[in-house]
């Protein structure tokens, strides 16, 4: 049987937080009880960074963090917006839950589908847009919703896309 | 960038003006302003901001806290309507006992659900100050706003404001001179619904897979690192200073002869309605009267349905229209409250689209811990797509019964698949001939890129 890697031991594939990155995910975990709870932060502090969760960080993170690399990797595979493959510069998170389904997220959808040339979970090809759907934003009386990086927009009409991704360059 | 038109960049807001409003009667929302800006810790302290805070800690008596809640009758807002002072009566505390923590649940993410948001965006102090009672009464050493990730306006505001009540005193060592030492931390998640259930929560906190945790033992005896921790909506907390600087029975009085529940209710209103939006009003409130304010259906469309408070709500019928929306009433109705926003079903929208739609809502959201629930929900999207697309097959509807059944409650780990069983078990009862139509009638696709539950 294998030994399992202690967090002192994990190969980490040339990969190097960045020693601010670092810096913060120490000040994070002094918020709680155990290093474990910062677990999600660093993952997005990585993401803020990269764009996104390279395998190599993983057990980057867990070494901070003090735990194995498999704690790390059930978390960062389980919440959605981690994000384990490369994603464009801008996400876009369409709302398809039930307000927004019946003020019209699939014709929201299907537009942006249409003016971006992928579907659900793709990227375009310049790298620029990442569509995918996302749990009832919270902006149900502005149905239909999206939000693109920290920006919330609705009721989204087709008519309103171009500007709206034109701020996305 | 084209300045004709207006982008329609999303802010949470009340529907009703600041003149509308006073402490006597908006507890939640009086000190909102009609610009929606921000109420700054100056504004919140000059309108009665943190005098119970002041008053209460200097007091030293948190049981009269924990009493006047449960005398108050304050239900909790997340949706469950448990008594707020009863569960607070049950968090041990004593010599032996370790302090714990007060977690505030802002994860707000229940269809068709936006009332949390308002509160965090524009009048952040009243939740901290509602946290720091609790932790008074809860003997709590330390407090986490868990906030989902999506809301990044909501953390601003939040990260600012707990600098400024930390720089007046409010926050930290020896709050308000009481001696009462407190401080909170922002805690922001990465999606996932199930980080609403509070044992999930709790897990999620704790940086591993939000899984719900076995109850018992509850989190007031073990929760957060094994500490007694009191998990609390966001608007549940937003209610305590107002209970405590206007008293218990000012506060079961604010709902009038309506209801026995106490307080007034942030309502909304969201669908094809012409004016979608939120209000402070008198808990036990009508949905006639939420539709009146939401001024009506448009283009002259009929009420078919309605889910009084998201999406693992049972569907109510216009009959059921006067009913006032409490706690009890709504149970009483196969239904459940839940969080108080409407969403409403007009006549020209199918049901079983709607239920297809909830369901793969449900289905992508499962923690996948237990079976029934893993299982059973991609299941009835399977059974919905087929239906919806005129391709059922004999039984199937039958079958959406029993999978529905074996989701309910006490048969799976937590509330998640009985959530889902509700609408769906009430849209069968109430629309069953819409189901029973899409058996065996092939109509083509209808609905173009569906997502499999599961792979999203």
């Amino acid at each position: 049987m294998e030994t399992t890697p202690t967090p002192q031991n994990i190969a980490t594939d040339g990969f190097r937080l960045h020693p601010e990155d670092e810096a913060a995910m120490r000040a994070e975990t002094s918020h709680y009880e155990q290093p474990q709870a910062a677990c999600i932060e660093a993952l997005k502090m990585v993401q803020r960074r990269h764009g996104w969760v390279p395998d190599e960080a993983i057990p980057a993170i867990a070494r901070v963090l003090g735990v194995g690399p498999a704690s790390v990797e059930g978390v960062a595979t389980f919440y959605s917006l981690i994000f384990r493959q490369p994603v464009g510069r801008h996400v876009i998170l369409v709302c398809d839950s039930s307000s927004c389904f019946l003020t019209g997220s699939d014709q929201l959808r299907e537009h942006l589908t249409n003016r971006l040339g992928i579907g659900l979970g793709q990227t375009t090809a310049d790298g620029r847009f990442t569509l995918l759907p996302v749990c009832c934003l919270g902006a149900c009386d502005g149905g239909p919703a999206m939000m693109i990086g920290d920006d919330v927009y609705g009721p989204v009409g087709e008519e309103d896309l171009a500007d709206i991704l034109e701020g996305y360059p | 960038m084209n300045s004709q038109r207006q982008s329609p960049i999303y802010r949470s807001r009340l529907l009703q003006p600041a003149d509308e409003r006073s402490p006597d009667t908006h507890p939640l929302t009086w000190r909102l302003r009609d610009d929606g800006q921000v109420v700054g810790l100056e504004e919140y302290e000059s309108k009665e901001g943190y005098q119970a805070v002041s008053q209460v800690l200097n007091e030293r008596d948190p049981g009269a806290v924990i009493a006047a809640m449960k005398e108050a009758n304050v239900r909790g807002r997340g949706g469950a309507g448990f008594s707020a002072g009863l569960k607070w009566s049950l968090t041990l505390q004593g010599n032996n006992i370790p302090r714990g923590y007060i977690v505030c649940n802002a994860d707000e993410m229940e269809p068709g659900t936006f009332k949390d948001r308002l509160l965090m965006e524009q009048q952040p102090h009243l939740l901290i100050e509602g946290m720091i009672l609790a932790a008074f009464a809860n003997n709590a050493r330390y407090g986490y706003i868990f906030l989902r990730g999506e809301y990044v306006e909501s953390a601003r505001v939040l990260t600012a404001a707990l600098a400024e009540a930390r720089e007046a005193g409010w926050l930290g060592p020896d709050v308000a001179g009481s001696g009462f030492d407190f401080d909170i931390a922002l805690h922001t998640g990465a999606g996932r619904y199930i980080c609403g259930e509070e044992t999930a929560l709790l897990n999620s906190l704790e940086g591993h897979r939000a899984n719900p945790r076995a109850k018992p033992p509850f989190p007031g005896q073990s929760g957060a690192w094994g500490k007694p921790t009191v998990v609390n909506n966001v608007e549940t907390l937003c209610n305590v200073p107002a209970v405590m600087l206007r008293g218990a029975q000012w506060y079961q009085e604010l709902s009038g002869d309506r209801t026995g529940d106490g307080g007034t209710k942030l309502y909304g209103a969201s669908g094809l309605v012409n004016r979608p939006g939120l209000w402070e009003l008198p808990i036990g409130t009508s949905g006639r009267e939420l539709l009146e304010l939401a001024d009506g259906l448009r283009e002259g469309r009929k009420l078919k349905a309605w889910l009084p408070g998201g999406a693992s709500t049972g569907f109510l019928l216009p009959e059921h229209l006067d009913l006032p929306l409490d706690f009890d009433t709504v149970g009483k109705e196969g239904s459940r409250l839940g969080t108080g926003l409407i969403t409403v079903v007009t006549e020209d929208q199918s049901m079983v689209a709607l239920m297809r739609n909830l369901e793969e809502f449900f289905a992508r959201e499962s923690c996948g811990w237990c079976t029934p629930c893993r299982d059973g929900l991609p299941w009835t999207v399977k059974l919905l797509l087929a239906l919806e697309r005129g391709e059922g097959e004999a039984g199937d509807v039958e079958l959406l019964d029993k999978l529905a059944a074996d989701c309910g409650p006490g048969l799976t780990f937590c509330a998640h698949a009985p959530g889902a069983a509700m609408p769906l078990q009430t849209a069968l009862r109430h629309f069953r001939h819409e189901f029973e139509q899409g058996v065996g009638q092939p109509k083509g696709k209808p609905h173009a890129d569906a997502i499999p539950a599961g792979q999203v």
